[in-house]
């Protein structure tokens, strides 16, 4: 309540001049409309912001509890290979889960982000007839699927297509990538056309006035000047999601906790690794609180990729 | 701050029953002789309507007339249908509502008569997702035979339910391992009940030429030494290993009693037994490890360990060493409903019902017991 009450004090001051202006029923029908408004919007906004510190405090506290109360060391924690939390001494290595999550997020960026930023031109700037009336539905529709599914169809077609083509179990860090860039394009490619539509029609002009041809002014113009920063954000808000995806890529990636050899060997995430055991730990063991730790690991890289976005969008506001 | 949230929890699910079970019922007990008055209010006042319209048109046949009969007809027509429509969705979704736990005759607000005299009241089960399934089933048959009395089952794990037990936020904590072999469960508050018998069997894929295998070739397969199956007498074809968590129980007792507490090698890890089994179906020399209920010979085939086959018989007399208890744990002894229903899960007719059914194994037949320590007597 701390953050709405210097609101509500603001508000009686503000009233209080009011009142010299107007007739006193006037006045008190108009506070009540004003005062209900503010509060209304102040205690949503306040409530808001107190869940979210909630949440960070509940998982910071149980997060920090493994290196704290379980004697867990941070070193260990970040770069030990050995993940064996029920054995005697118990073993906290979780780096398998992060190299995991790193290079199923990188990956599909990789492959994500050329296409959807290459739709996103193709949407706006070489067939915006097509683009309304075809890639616009595909898109949407590609967001509306839900994420079971996705996982759903991975281990029925892709599973299968990788160990025929490939040899192996299939289940596989390509797997898992493959699987989260058809899940991250819709929403790299949105953002990308949101950015290219951004850019002035005025410097498209000019750069073709110039004798640019279409490509060069495409290339130049729109990707490297003007709509770079958007082109980024979007790219970061693609891998915030596929960092945070957690059903589909625990259905196709193998979830075995070692490092991997290959891309097509199978590995695990941090997201898996929490949803797999999480259940079966008891609250307040080192093993749950080792999964919560790797809880906060997540948010913090959200915050990370929170962070960028923000400073990218500064920079190209500059 | 844990007091709060378990405090909000409980208060949550108590305003969550009140509304679903006897908030819904009471509201469309009143509300539904209330809309059948209404639609038949609408109707008389319907046909009055289009009576006095079609007097009007006789005694002034002037065209004014025709038009507002024309609308009035047409608007209460029209206003007819829809609160007939509406009746039939209300009372569909009445019915559906109100069907589950109301002896017949309920929406007229008739009292329920209840075939039984039960314990009364209402308790929570959660835990294991492997048991998840028998308890359900069981305690619809037990709400339908002892009207008055909720039983709620849940998942969640068998983390889930030992560590809810302990606390008192559930009744009864269903777990697939002894409370005991949990870290952070103080097992000597909880009672344990053991409801059924669940063995596990190494599963395979069809393709691997194998039947049997003895206890040591299990033990080398799934430690790693083993890579293909041509070693033991099968087709040459490549182990691959298809495990589960590290937290899980069925992994807990595969380890315990078929690799004699090795710990297996790193594989593909999935918890559901519906995916480890589609796994394994379609990867070629694949092993894993199943309950019998979902050993079904075609798409995985169950290996025998030492000549003994993965049979309900062989882990009653224990021939075949990889089973365990599903566990029912309560806070202390057991009383009213958490007993009555504890009690019910034991009798013949769960036992031998719907325990065999699901492909567990009743516990009333076993002819061994065996103790935390793994220890059979």
């Amino acid at each position: 309540m701390s953050i709405s009450f210097p609101y509500l004090l603001h508000l009686g001051d503000s009233e209080g001049r009011d009142h010299t202006l107007s007739s006193p029923t006037k006045q008190q029908d108009s506070w009540w409309k004003e005062g209900v408004g503010k509060v209304l919007t102040t205690v949503s906004a306040s409530i808001l912001i107190l869940t979210t510190l909630a949440i960070i405090y509940f998982i910071a506290s149980k997060g920090l509890a493994t290196f704290f109360s379980n004697g867990v060391s941070l070193v260990e924690f970040l770069i030990g290979t050995e993940w064996n939390p029920e054995g005697a001494p118990g073993q906290f290595g979780a780096f398998p889960f992060i190299l995991g999550s790193f290079i199923v997020t990188v990956g599909s960026a990789l492959l994500a982000a050329p296409l959807g930023i290459g739709t996103a031109i193709f949407m706006t700037e070489i067939s915006p007839r097509i683009g309304q009336k075809v890639m616009q539905p595909v898109i949407e529709l590609l967001v509306g699927i839900p994420s079971v599914v996705y996982g759903f169809i991975g281990l029925s077609v892709l599973i299968p297509f990788l160990r025929n083509s490939f040899g192996g179990v299939g289940f596989s860090l390509l797997a898992g990538i493959l699987v989260l860039t058809v899940m991250i394009l819709p929403t790299i490619t949105s953002l990308s056309v949101d950015a290219v539509k951004r850019v002035p029609r005025d410097l498209k002009e000019a750069s073709l006035a110039l004798g640019a041809t279409r490509w060069q002014t495409i290339w130049n113009i729109i990707v490297l000047r003007s709509s770079l920063p958007g082109l980024l954000m979007a790219i970061i808000l693609g891998m915030a999601r596929a960092f945070g995806e957690a059903l589909a890529v625990q259905m196709v990636i193998g979830n075995t906790t070692a490092i991997p050899k290959s891309l097509l060997s199978p590995s695990n995430t941090l997201t898996s690794g929490i949803t797999l055991n999480m259940g079966n730990t008891i609250p307040g063991s080192a093993y749950n609180n080792a999964l919560w730790s790797m809880g906060l690991l997540l948010l913090i890289m959200t915050l990370i990729f929170i962070l960028l976005i923000r400073w990218i969008s500064k920079r190209g506001q500059a | 701050m844990r007091y709060w949230v378990t405090w909000l929890e409980e208060s949550d699910r108590q305003i969550l029953y009140l509304i679903n079970r006897r908030l819904k019922c009471s509201v469309l007990d009143w509300l539904m002789p209330t809309i059948t008055h209404l639609g038949g209010a609408v109707f008389t006042i319907g046909l009055f309507i289009k009576c006095l319209a079609s007097l009007l048109q006789i005694r002034e046949k002037l065209h004014a007339e025709f038009v507002l009969r024309n609308r009035l007809g047409g608007s209460t027509l029209y206003l007819i249908k829809k609160a007939f429509i509406f009746i039939a969705i209300l009372t569909t979704f009445a019915v559906s509502g109100c069907g589950g736990n109301e002896a017949p005759g309920g929406a007229e607000g008739t009292a329920p008569n209840q075939p039984e005299q039960g314990a009364g009241g209402s308790i929570l089960i959660s835990g294991s997702t492997a048991l998840q399934p028998l308890v359900e089933q069981a305690a619809d048959v037990y709400m339908s035979s002892h009207a008055g009395s909720t039983i709620q089952v849940q998942g969640g794990g068998s983390g889930t339910g030992l560590s809810q037990v302990a606390e008192g936020t559930v009744q009864i904590g269903n777990s697939d391992i002894f409370a005991e072999e949990k870290e952070g469960i103080d097992a000597s508050q909880l009672v344990d009940h053991k409801v059924a018998v669940v063995g596990i069997a190494a599963a395979v894929n069809p393709n691997v030429g194998v039947d049997n295998l003895t206890s040591q070739q299990l033990i080398d397969i799934f430690t790693g030494k083993i890579t293909n199956w041509k070693d033991v007498g099968g087709d040459d074809v490549k182990v691959t290993l298809v495990n589960r968590p590290k937290s899980s129980g069925t992994r807990a007792t595969f380890i315990q009693f078929g690799l004699k507490g090795q710990e297996e090698a790193e594989g593909v890890t999935q918890d559901s037994s519906g995916t480890v089994r589609k796994i394994i179906n379609e990867t070629p020399g694949a092993i894993g490890y199943l309950a019998f209920s979902y050993i079904d010979g075609q798409t995985v085939k169950g290996i025998s360990l030492d000549g003994e086959a993965p049979t309900a018989e062989n882990v009653t007399n224990n021939k075949y060493p990889i089973w365990a208890y599903e566990h029912m744990y309560t806070k202390g002894e057991p009383t009213g409903l958490t007993k009555d229903f504890i009690d019910f899960m034991m009798t013949e007719e769960i036992q031998q019902g719907i325990v065999s059914q699901l492909g567990y194994i009743p516990v009333t037949s076993m002819k061994v017991q065996r103790d935390a320590a793994g220890n059979v007597k």
